[in-house]
């Protein structure tokens, strides 16, 4: 019984990253069902090709890098890449902006910098800001939810749109898009709006606007069974949660009439993506568990920040991208102290 | 008189891994001695520090416990043999370390009749004896530390000051491993008796006894050996199971809530850890004058017929273990000295049993981690949540990649215990122990280098300071001659037969040369 | 027209922040002979000369003053380069000249039946490695030679040879894993 010698540990270490990003993909799921329950079936295409444009760049990339091609994609990191972008992107995006937003985050910020595990900015991230920048009117065609319009576009009409980039059976995109709930308030309150009535407007619900309210709860109960099943860990997204609440609790209680609710901002936009999906990307996260409480509480923060007082609606893309930058400073303060280096 | 005892505070350490014990396998059986086997092979260097020197020569017979071999220095510690025969000469055979390379073995052919050695007897009043003749005992006994270190119990001993706390450490974490619970469980009275052998060699009164929340019985039996000896010095604690709870530093940190410094020993901060086997091999040392032949091994695995823990001799070919234990029923099985979480692989049956072997593992190919599938490490941060250092194994693994040594070590490389707690958590199955360990050989290389380059630098700059000495004082030596000479010229008198001598000097040499030329 | 403007506030702004940037470049540099002895606590003392300066120390100068590359020193190897990259902020750089490892880790031994007694090899070594006297045997102190090679050329029957020194190996276990990562 004579065999080549390895070392230790001999144990068969568990789950790898493939089953990781595949939950991901499937905590995902209620949240996109309820997407395109709301706003139409949009949004699947726009995941698809978002996925395909992401996993058609990565192969070119590898191959010009001279680098195995599949076992890099059947870690499935491109494909939840694409994916999230495709969430955070109005439903009837034409299909060449998704596919820029998708090869610039594979591209630019994931392979140049070598790769899975070694990009500083959150990739998908980087793709939606580049989008966002560069096709401002494309990237606020926000639909109504369904509540709201007699008009949603079913499963051929959207296609249409995508592909086509023509408002599907309207003549302008003007009769069929609606500002997001974040976008609205914003503006009414530039027009010196009180907070109560825009709250009162149709399109607000319970606790942010219609339809956006439901697909935040199923963001948030995805991301709950992820860290009951142990993908990500509770202290980003509880961080960075509390510290926009807590923001948004300050503010509120001091002027009601401006500032929106914590409920609001917390259930509103990308706030409950942000916190579970985005943030939580262990690459461009900071290392230790103290280093992601600071990284998440500083995206909650600036999140607020943007939100209130800066030039866009939503903050979260920005946000984590900044914090991104920040990440090797909070590394180096957040050491935890080796065993024996004093106590 | 009365002594302070430490305060145990229940904690626990950072980190660690809830792992399947596996125990189930291999304990709860009676511990089975082996039959006499036809040779026994002897590691000489299977101690911590340099080989032993063998005593004995080729042809020559040996009683069982007689010294056969021995180790260089005060506290050299002896192998003995492990029954009657004849020293047969050296073998070759792969040795039970690291490298698996082979090595040299001592041969004892057994003559069957395993007829004990006499020249150490029993010490029947050990306890008014002088803890310098206990320790002068357990060093002439050969004991080293049986939980895996092997490192002399009786330099330890020495080491330490007086009024230190020892503790009995009975965790044994590692899955798989149960020899220590077997041995709590049936010799219990042994192990308190070394135990209290130890406290009046270290000269201390306070004695805590740890054991892992997983072994009732093992809990049980050593309760009732507790009761019956009525010493008060004992505390018995339980430990949660966590791995590695057994791991002398986090045992300590779990028991007292104290860290032993970096780079130190727990005897720093007045602690000594005495395996549980160690404690029952220093009682049949001291009471029987019987020396270290002899320890419990684990043989266990999932392919093995009949696991169980087995009374086994050193020097026993492992292939003897396994066929005790039920036989193999996999011929790929990988043999592993130790536990799946440190152990090292054994390149074939032919080892034999060395004084550090507490368990022999057979695992299935399907068990083993194959270290094909690894990705690029994604950051996770999840292996450092596990280390029970407080290490930051991505960072190190990081710095380790790109071969930057010193980096490493200033994120603590040095004090990782290579554990393999960050291996089992990686999502994207990363050898890190592998890397640890190979950076830490690294890092000792460089060190030496380093110091060598020193000290070829001193030894430079004093020959430049020599040569330079030795110059500036011929110098200084022909500087006062020319001085002289001036002083001797400007004096009138000497002045002008200094030059006439010069001048004959110079026309001489010339006719000389003159001559030289023509003639 | 409110290019120019543009083109010529941005340039003038650039140019002014230059100036100001060389001249603290030159007011604030940091004087520090300390470089010269982190250079030299680098380099592997061996005083072989293979860089072309005679000695460690003067090439560490060297270094500092800017006036040697830091991929000249054969016995340091790659490590070294590495190290001095690290420590000036500069590029890794391949070794400048041929280095055979197996050479690069010898000791000098000397023939004893050989050797003549002339006192030219003890002169040689930088380290004073070599024992003997005039019109005695000569013999190196192994642990104390460095392999700098420098007493081979000056013995007259060429009496001094090298002996690899044994490989530090310590077996699989102590190896670098392989590195068969998908670096995606």
């Amino acid at each position: 019984m004579s065999v080549a010698a390895t070392a230790a540990p001999f144990l068969r270490p568990p789950a790898g990253v493939t089953q990781v990003m595949a939950r991901v993909l499937l905590a995902l799921c209620p949240a996109t069902l309820a997407h395109i329950w709301y706003f139409g079936p949009g949004i699947a295409i726009n995941m698809a090709i978002a996925a395909s444009a992401c996993i058609g760049s990565e192969a070119l990339i590898l191959r010009l890098r001279q680098r195995p091609i599949g076992a890099s994609l059947g870690d499935l990191s491109a494909v939840v890449t694409g994916v999230l972008l495709a969430f955070c992107i109005p439903p009837l995006t034409p299909w060449w902006i998704t596919a820029c937003g998708s090869v610039f985050a594979i591209v630019f910020a994931k392979q140049l910098y070598g790769g899975l595990g070694f990009n500083p900015f959150n990739p998908a991230m980087a793709g939606y800001a580049v989008i966002l920048i560069s096709f401002p009117v494309e990237m606020t065609r926000w639909l109504a939810p369904r509540q709201l319009t007699e008009t949603m576009p079913g499963f051929p009409a959207s296609l249409a749109a995508i592909l086509s980039g023509k408002p599907p059976g309207a003549p302008t995109w003007d009769g069929m898009t609606m500002a997001t709930p974040l976008d609205f308030a914003k503006t009414e309150i530039a027009r010196l709006q009180t907070m109560p009535e825009i709250r009162a407007d149709v399109m607000f619900g319970d606790f942010a606007g219609l339809g956006w309210e439901w697909i935040a709860n199923w963001i948030a109960i995805g991301g709950i069974w992820m860290i009951y099943k142990g993908v990500i860990r509770w202290h980003i997204p509880v961080a960075m949660l509390a510290s926009l609440s807590l923001c948004a609790f300050v503010f509120w209680i001091a002027d009601p009439g401006k500032f929106a609710s914590p409920g609001f901002h917390v259930f509103g936009g990308a706030a409950m993506l942000g916190a579970f999906f985005i943030a939580t990307d262990p690459v461009s996260a900071a290392t230790t568990i103290r280093g992601r409480v600071i990284y998440a509480a500083g995206i909650g923060v600036l999140t607020y920040v943007i939100r209130t007082w800066g030039g866009y609606p939503d903050g979260i893309a920005f946000a984590v991208l900044l914090m991104n930058l920040c990440v090797p400073l909070i590394d180096r303060y957040t050491r935890p102290r080796i065993y024996g280096d004093g106590s | 008189m009365n002594p302070t005892r430490i305060a145990v505070t229940p904690g626990r350490f950072h980190g660690g891994l809830k792992l399947d014990g596996h125990r189930k396998l291999a304990s709860g059986k009676p511990i089975t001695p082996l039959p006499l086997s036809e040779r026994y092979f002897l590691w000489l260097a299977q101690h911590y520090g340099d080989a032993a020197l063998p005593c004995v020569s080729v042809g020559e017979r040996v009683l069982r416990g007689q010294v056969v071999a021995l180790q260089e220095g005060q506290r050299g510690t002896p192998i003995h043999a492990p029954t009657s025969g004849i020293v047969r000469g050296f073998q070759d055979l792969p040795a039970p370390a690291a490298d698996s390379s082979s090595a040299s073995m001592l041969v004892i052919e057994s003559d069957g009749e395993d007829r004990a050695c006499t020249d150490l007897s029993g010490l029947a009043e050990w306890d008014c004896a002088a803890p310098e003749t206990l320790v002068e005992r357990i060093a002439q006994s050969g004991i080293v530390g049986l939980g895996g270190a092997v490192f002399a119990t009786a330099a330890k001993i020495a080491r330490a000051e007086a009024g230190v706390t020892l503790i009995l450490n009975g965790a044994e974490c590692e899955p798989y491993i149960s020899c220590d619970d077997g041995l709590m469980r049936e010799r219990a009275n042994s192990i308190i008796g070394g135990a209290q052998i130890l406290l009046r060699a270290l000269g201390s009164s306070d004695c805590i006894i740890a054991i892992e929340r997983d072994k009732p019985e093992a809990i049980a039996a050593m309760e009732v050996a507790l009761r019956d000896a009525g010493d008060e010095r004992f505390r018995l604690e339980r430990i949660f199971s966590l791995y590695p709870a057994g791991g002398e530093r986090q045992l300590i940190e779990t028991l007292t809530g104290r860290q032993v410094p970096r780079g130190g020993l727990p005897q720093d901060i007045g602690l000594v850890c005495i395996n549980v086997g160690t404690a029952a091999a220093i009682r049949h040392a001291v009471c029987e004058g019987r020396p270290l032949t002899s320890r419990v091994t684990t043989v266990t695995g999932p392919v093995l017929g009949a696991p169980g823990n087995f009374d086994v001799r050193i020097g026993t070919p492992v292939r003897e273990l396994i066929a005790a234990a039920g036989g193999c029923n996999d011929p790929k099985a990988r043999l592993i000295m130790g536990g799946p979480m440190m152990g090292i692989p054994l390149r074939d049956d032919r080892v034999p049993v060395i004084k550090a072997m507490n368990c022999l593992l057979a695992l299935p190919e399907s068990a083993l981690a194959d270290g094909r599938d690894q990705r690029p490490c994604i950051r996770c941060g999840e292996c450092a949540e596990v280390c029970p250092a407080r290490l930051l194994p991505q960072q190190m693994y990081w710095e380790l990649r790109d071969e930057r040594f010193e980096p490493a070590r200033k994120f603590g490389l040095d004090a990782c215990i290579e554990c393999g707690c960050c291996d089992v958590v990686c999502p994207s199955h990363l050898p890190l122990t592998r890397y640890f360990r190979w950076g830490k050989g690294q890092l000792h290389r460089q060190t030496v280098e380093r110091e060598r380059a020193e000290h070829a630098r001193q030894r430079f700059e004093a020959r430049n300071a020599r040569i330079g000495q030795q110059k500036a004082q011929r110098e200084a030596r022909l500087a006062a001659k020319r001085e002289a000479l001036e002083k001797a010229r400007s004096d009138g008198n000497r002045g002008a037969a200094i030059d006439e001598i010069i001048a004959r000097k110079k026309s001489s040499t010339a006719g000389n040369d003159d001559s030289g030329q023509t003639g | 027209m409110e290019g120019i403007t543009a083109i010529l506030a941005l340039g003038i702004l650039a140019a002014l922040l230059g100036l100001v940037l060389g001249l603290a470049a030159r007011s604030i540099r940091v004087e520090s002979d300390k470089v010269e002895e982190q250079i030299d606590a680098l380099l592997p003392q061996t005083q072989c000369a293979q860089c072309g300066y005679p000695g460690c120390r003067p090439y560490a100068k060297a270094i500092a003053e800017g006036e040697a590359d830091i991929n000249l020193c054969a016995p340091g190897g790659d490590a070294a380069i590495r190290a001095l990259a690290d420590l000036l902020g500069r590029e890794v750089k391949p070794m400048a000249h041929d280095v055979d490892p197996e050479e690069s880790a010898v000791v000098a031994v000397v023939d004893e039946p050989r050797c003549i007694g002339c006192t030219l090899c003890i002169q040689a070594c930088p380290v004073d490695a070599i024992v003997g006297a005039p019109r005695q045997m000569h013999t190196v102190i192994a642990a104390e030679c460095t392999g700098c090679k420098l007493c081979l050329p000056p013995c007259p029957v060429d009496c001094i040879d090298l002996a690899p020194l044994p490989p530090a190996d310590n077996g699989s276990a102590w190896a670098r894993p392989d590195a068969r990562t998908a670096t995606a």
